[in-house]
């Protein structure tokens, strides 16, 4: 009787795990054939060669110009930055809290980046157009501080949170044997942390900084509120710029429901879906190849 | 009883904070010999051989008084050179702790860090010789760059002893290197040690009282923190003239 009970119940649960890790699957499948299908609506009166080759992002003008170059470009060069600015900042800060800090300092240093994650976007944005924006105008002595660097640093800001608590434990999750044999062998904290205690810790490390580099593309508040909002190809970081995020957010509101432009947008989705897409399969492949 | 010694304690004290893990140690330890370090659990035993290394400086609240001294050096000063120090006193884990790195670079990781040789290929000839000497080279000179991780327990630890060696040490502690062992990788380990100790001095301790009466020339008995009785294996597994050490070895307590 009891062993039956018991069977149904771990049937039940079977049931709603399968189903959940279904849902999962059947969720992304829909929002990228919803991607899809109104993507193809906007390639039929659109050539898809346009859209790729096309220099200039004109919704509204007469004829209007959907080239996504501008909005790709501006997106990589943002994140690029943001990612350069990031990572080290963000092993340094993890290595120096997982190894280096007394356990005092390391507690107020983990509630501070807690804090960090917690800052609304908007509120970053905020900081950005009233602060720093005039603060990257004044160094660089540009027109304008509403550029894609502003945003770069903001972004960075952003993801500093992710990659410094996950590398942080994947850092102090390696067994403390390890350091107990680097030091027993005559290593001195540094070697220990470089040579044994980073390899032990680089897939957990690897996969903060893939978590860090998808929240910087996804992010779309902050990048247009400081970005300059400018659909133009830029030629330096230092330029107004747009991404594809922004792009969407900002004209969504404007368009026509079942126009041109509202399809459009949607093609400008896909390609950020895409994109995210490919970046989580490369963070796949080589958290796998670094397993082995 | 008159003999050469290597390492030598006097009045080695230590505390845990306010607790006094060691009490007046003093401890001749001969050279190219196997020692053997017995007792009951909390004894002292690891606490005591991590002195010999200093490894006990990782713990924050530790202090010692007293002496350690090594061919003829107190190690336990301030101004001792830590890094040649654990060069010439190697130290092997209870538990197996390989990095989670290929064999080769368990083995090039002390080679590299003390800056031993440039050269890749006598770099790999060290490898072989460290390999050959704890007979693993047979079984792992076509698995260099698999993951250490993934050879067998027994494998693990010798490759430990291998990674000791080939930094040319002249002293090799061990704490418990068998305990997480079966009885038959645990005789391969015996049977190593009784190689080993032609060239290196060697201090092992253990739990296991066959195991101490197998491999070990001299043996100490330690009891709360104290060193009962020093002396021959022998003499200590025949007539030993203390008698808590008598009742340890007959398995009275302990
Ligand atoms: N880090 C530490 N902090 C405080 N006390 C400690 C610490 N390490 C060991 N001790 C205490 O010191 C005493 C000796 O410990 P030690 O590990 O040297 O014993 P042992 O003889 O090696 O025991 P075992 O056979 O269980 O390994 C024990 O009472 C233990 O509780
Ligand atoms: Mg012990």
């Amino acid at each position: 009787m009891f062993s039956k009970l018991q069977k149904i119940k771990e049937s039940i649960l079977e049931f709603f795990i399968r189903g959940s890790g279904i849902l999962i699957i059947l969720f992304v499948v829909l929002i990228f054939l919803f991607l899809l299908k109104d993507s193809l609506f906007f390639f039929k009166s659109y050539p898809l060669k346009d859209f790729f080759t096309q220099k200039k992002w004109l919704p509204i003008s007469e004829p209007p110009s959907f080239g996504i170059i501008p909005l790709l470009l501006g997106s990589i060069y943002v994140t690029f930055f943001a990612i350069i600015i990031c990572v080290p900042l963000g092993m340094g800060c993890a290595m120096f809290i997982a190894e280096v800090a007394p356990s005092f300092l390391r507690n107020i240093l983990k509630s501070f980046v807690e804090i960090l994650a917690a800052i609304p976007s908007v509120v970053l944005g905020f900081i950005g157009i009233v602060w720093l924006g005039p603060l990257v105008k004044k160094i660089f002595s540009i027109p304008t501080g509403m550029c894609g660097f502003t945003g770069s640093l903001l972004l960075a800001f952003m993801a500093l949170p992710t990659i410094i608590s996950i590398s942080e434990d994947a850092l102090r999750s390696v067994p403390y044997t390890y350091k107990e044999a680097a030091f027993g062998l005559g290593a001195t904290k540094w070697q220990t942390l470089w040579r044994v205690i980073l390899p032990a810790a680089s897939s957990g490390i690897i996969a903060a900084i893939m978590l860090g580099i998808g929240r910087v593309i996804g992010e779309t508040m902050v990048v247009m509120m400081v970005t300059g909002n400018s659909p133009i190809i830029p030629s330096s970081i230092l330029e107004p710029l747009r991404t594809l995020t922004a792009t969407i957010a900002s004209e969504m509101g404007e368009t026509v429901r079942g126009g041109l432009h509202y399809f459009a947008l949607f093609s400008v989705g896909l390609i950020l879906f895409i994109i995210t897409f490919i970046i989580n399969f490369l963070a796949d492949l080589f958290l796998h190849r670094s397993k082995k | 009883m008159n003999y050469p010694c290597k390492i030598k304690t006097i009045n080695l004290n230590l505390f845990y904070g306010e607790f006094q893990a060691l009490k007046n140690i003093n401890i001749k330890i001969p050279p190219k010999n196997i020692t053997a370090i017995i007792g009951p659990s909390g004894c002292g035993k690891s606490t005591l051989l991590r002195c010999f290394n200093r490894m006990n400086d990782l713990i924050e609240s530790v202090r010692t008084e007293g002496k350690v001294i090594i061919d003829n050096q107190n190690i336990n000063l301030p101004e001792t050179d830590l890094i040649s120090l654990r060069r010439k006193v190697g130290m092997v884990f209870q538990r197996p702790n390989v990095f989670d790195l290929s064999v080769y670079e368990n083995l090039a990781f002390g080679v590299k860090i003390h800056r031993l040789y440039r050269s890749k290929t006598k770099i790999l000839e060290e490898i072989e010789h460290a390999l050959e000497s704890v007979g693993l080279w047979k079984e792992l000179k076509d698995k260099l760059k698999k993951n250490a991780k993934n050879l067998t327990l027994d494998q693990q630890q010798r490759l430990c002893i291998a990674r000791v060696i080939i930094l040319k040490p002249e002293i090799i502690l061990l704490d418990e290197p068998c305990s997480s062992l079966d009885p038959i990788a645990t005789l391969k380990i015996e049977e190593l040690l009784f190689q080993l100790k032609e060239k290196y001095t060697i201090v092992i301790v253990t739990h296991n009282m066959q195991q101490a009466a197998r491999i070990s020339q001299f043996c100490g008995f330690m009891l709360l923190g104290e060193l009962v009785e020093f002396d021959t294996t022998e003499k200590i597994f025949t007539y030993p003239s203390d008698t808590r050490t008598e009742n340890y070895i007959t398995g009275k307590f302990g």
